[in-house]
């Protein structure tokens, strides 16, 4: 009775003795029996003496403050591509209000997307674990009976379908792209955008709801009673503090074997499940991670031979077409920068020696750096043509990159040429490119 | 008779869940622009396969696994079983696609690596698990008939 008081105060306490009254108009007095186990909407069906109020907050707690990072994090990326620089950059041209807070990306510190995108894909894995045992210390509410107490309750269940259903979304669609499953109905770059908002909306408005409560549970001494602890819990085999151990357990062997994709070396091989992790496509000053070969690109060994490639640059006083040896004439330049992929993955600090891109504008009458649109000979898959803003263009570091490490390009990292631009995310330092065009976009 | 009223419940949760619904609907509407069936199939999909697939799945294997050893007497043995099982099956979980090989024709061509043989690596994680679990439960018993020999007859 003392539990039906509470729960007139307390919105999240569903009360398993029966309501005087309320239960009994819907007829189910019987399945509000602890002792009755035949069905999920009985109480007594979940025997589990860990659900309670303390398991479910501290998960949450960590899901309120890792979920929101990797919320952050998804917009910092998409805003790395530049989306509202030309829509060749830009895969969700109807966002509207979702781009509101837009920016021109930096070009410092030259790791800020390889950082943010290690983050966001490290996390995002590592949470795993936190999201399904959360998921599971709440399951008994899914089947909770009446369905709706309240129509703010009726409303509260349909945005945790969003919630659960956007959170899971998110979480599989990230996972499959990182390992090149592209099986999702669609682009990964609309789904994972859109599919975010969706779910930050259910996630912020449950945030509220329920924060203060988890708070609560947390500084108190004593646990309180709530519908999430059995009322016949089996005999316990593990401690709920055991159980939390369990859990990030689970997270520490998730990132042991997925952190060091993001590092080179003796680190990368310790990342033992990880698309990136384990080997370097190669040995030598090539021999680092490749995002897609020439193979795969489609690129013809016949166009990029010293014959056949011309690099056409065209700017405000016309067009330029130069040969790689033209190219070797021109002043060079070194710069030591990383590959940082979407997918989560890096290399660390590459030497790369070429041309600068602001020397190329100059030659074609741009003594201003402006906007700069580029073209490759890739023959298929997003991003073969790219645009970069004129302060990555004006930035000394920011090259037509000929060589790296002191060697050729090869061609699985864009011989004959390639752009290589500070913090900007792998997919924007266009390969074997073939077209670059100055000028405001 | 007057049908019964539903509740409306505190007003400030229902401007909150107002707004979050409003958020969610114009992200919703781009988000389901394309290919909307299957998005929607997805998004419903991937709780409904959790909530009613994946969870009852593994909560009935840990059940079973627990009355299987409660029935030999050694259910204190539970956690030395659930413990490397559901590590190796988490890293199932999440890198189906690699240790399946579902990928194994665009993962070579597209990243440059040679097909590392991701299933091995899988196996040879579990067997590392299950085998330390089951050298650390060797070390209990032992411990255990080591304290129970010592023990004087007089605390039997």
């Amino acid at each position: 009775m003392r539990t039906a008081v509470r729960a007139g105060r307390q919105r999240f306490v569903i009360v398993y003795a029966p309501i005087p009254g309320q239960v009994r108009a819907y007829g189910r007095a019987m399945r509000d029996d602890p002792r009755d186990t035949r069905l999920p909407s009985s109480p007594g069906f979940w025997r589990s003496p860990l659900r309670g109020p303390w398991f479910t907050s501290v998960l949450g707690l960590v899901l309120l403050v890792g979920i929101t990072v990797l919320f952050v994090t998804g917009l910092v990326s998409y805003a790395a591509y530049n989306p509202d620089l030309s829509p060749v950059n830009d895969k969700t041209p109807d966002k509207g209000i979702l781009g509101f807070y837009l920016f021109a990306w930096p070009t410092n510190p030259h790791w800020l997307y390889r950082l943010n995108q290690g983050v966001h894909v490290t996390l995002g894995i590592t949470l795993i674990p936190v999201l399904l045992a959360k998921l599971w210390s709440v399951v008994p509410r899914l089947f909770a009976l009446p369905p709706a107490r309240s129509l703010t309750h009726a409303l509260e269940r349909i945005s945790l379908l969003l919630l659960v259903g956007g959170g899971l979304f998110e979480f599989v669609t990230g996972v499959l792209n990182v390992q090149l499953d592209y099986v999702f109905p669609g682009s990964f770059y609309p789904l994972h955008f859109y599919g975010a908002w969706v779910f930050f909306a259910a996630f912020v408005a449950h945030a509220l709801l329920k924060m203060p409560i988890a708070l609560r549970n947390l500084r108190q001494l004593r646990e309180e009673k709530n519908d999430l602890v059995s009322p016949r819990p089996a005999d316990p085999t593990v401690s709920r503090r055991g159980a939390l151990w369990f859990v990030g357990g689970g997270s520490l062997l998730l990132f042991a074997t997925t952190a060091g994709q993001s590092f080179d070396g003796p680190l990368r091989r310790t990342a033992l499940l990880a698309p990136h992790g384990g080997r370097e496509p190669g040995s030598g000053p090539n021999g680092f991670q490749i995002n897609k070969t020439a193979a795969y690109a489609g690129i013809d060994a016949a166009e990029t031979g010293a014959d056949a490639w011309q690099l056409v640059v065209t700017g405000r006083t016309g067009t330029v077409r130069l040969s790689r040896s033209r190219l070797l004439e021109l002043p060079l330049h070194s710069s030591a920068l990383p590959i940082a992929c979407v997918e989560g993955w890096s290399t660390s600090d590459q030497w790369w020696r070429g041309v600068r891109l602001r020397d190329l504008a100059a030659l074609v009458g741009h003594d201003d750096p402006p906007d700069l649109f580029v073209e490759s000979l890739q023959r298929r898959g997003a991003f073969r043509k790219a645009a970069l803003r004129a302060n990555q263009v004006a930035d000394p570091r920011s090259l037509l990159a000929l060589y790296v490490n002191g060697e050729e390009l090869s061609p699985d990292h864009g011989y004959p040429a390639r752009i290589i631009v500070p913090a900007a995310p792998g997919v924007l330092n266009t390969k074997w490119v073939a077209r670059m065009t100055f000028g405001d976009l | 008779m007057r049908p019964p009223r539903i509740p409306l419940g505190s007003p400030f949760q229902l401007l909150l869940l107002a707004c979050s619904f409003a958020l969610a609907a114009y992200a919703g509407i781009r988000l389901l622009a394309d290919d909307w069936f299957g998005v929607a199939l997805w998004f419903v999909g991937a709780a409904v396969l959790h909530d009613l697939v994946l969870l009852p799945l593994y909560a009935t294997l840990d059940r079973a696994t627990v009355r299987g050893l409660g029935a030999v007497r050694r259910r204190d043995w539970a956690m030395y079983v659930r413990v490397p099982a559901a590590l190796s099956g988490l890293l199932l979980l999440v890198w189906f696609p690699l240790i399946s090989g579902r990928v194994e024709q665009r993962y070579p061509s597209a990243t440059g690596l040679p097909e590392v043989g991701f299933l091995t690596r899988w196996l040879l994680i579990t067997a590392v698990l299950f085998g330390g679990s089951a050298l650390l439960l060797a070390v209990r018993l032992r411990r255990l008939r080591r304290a129970t020999k010592q023990r004087p007859p007089a605390v039997h």
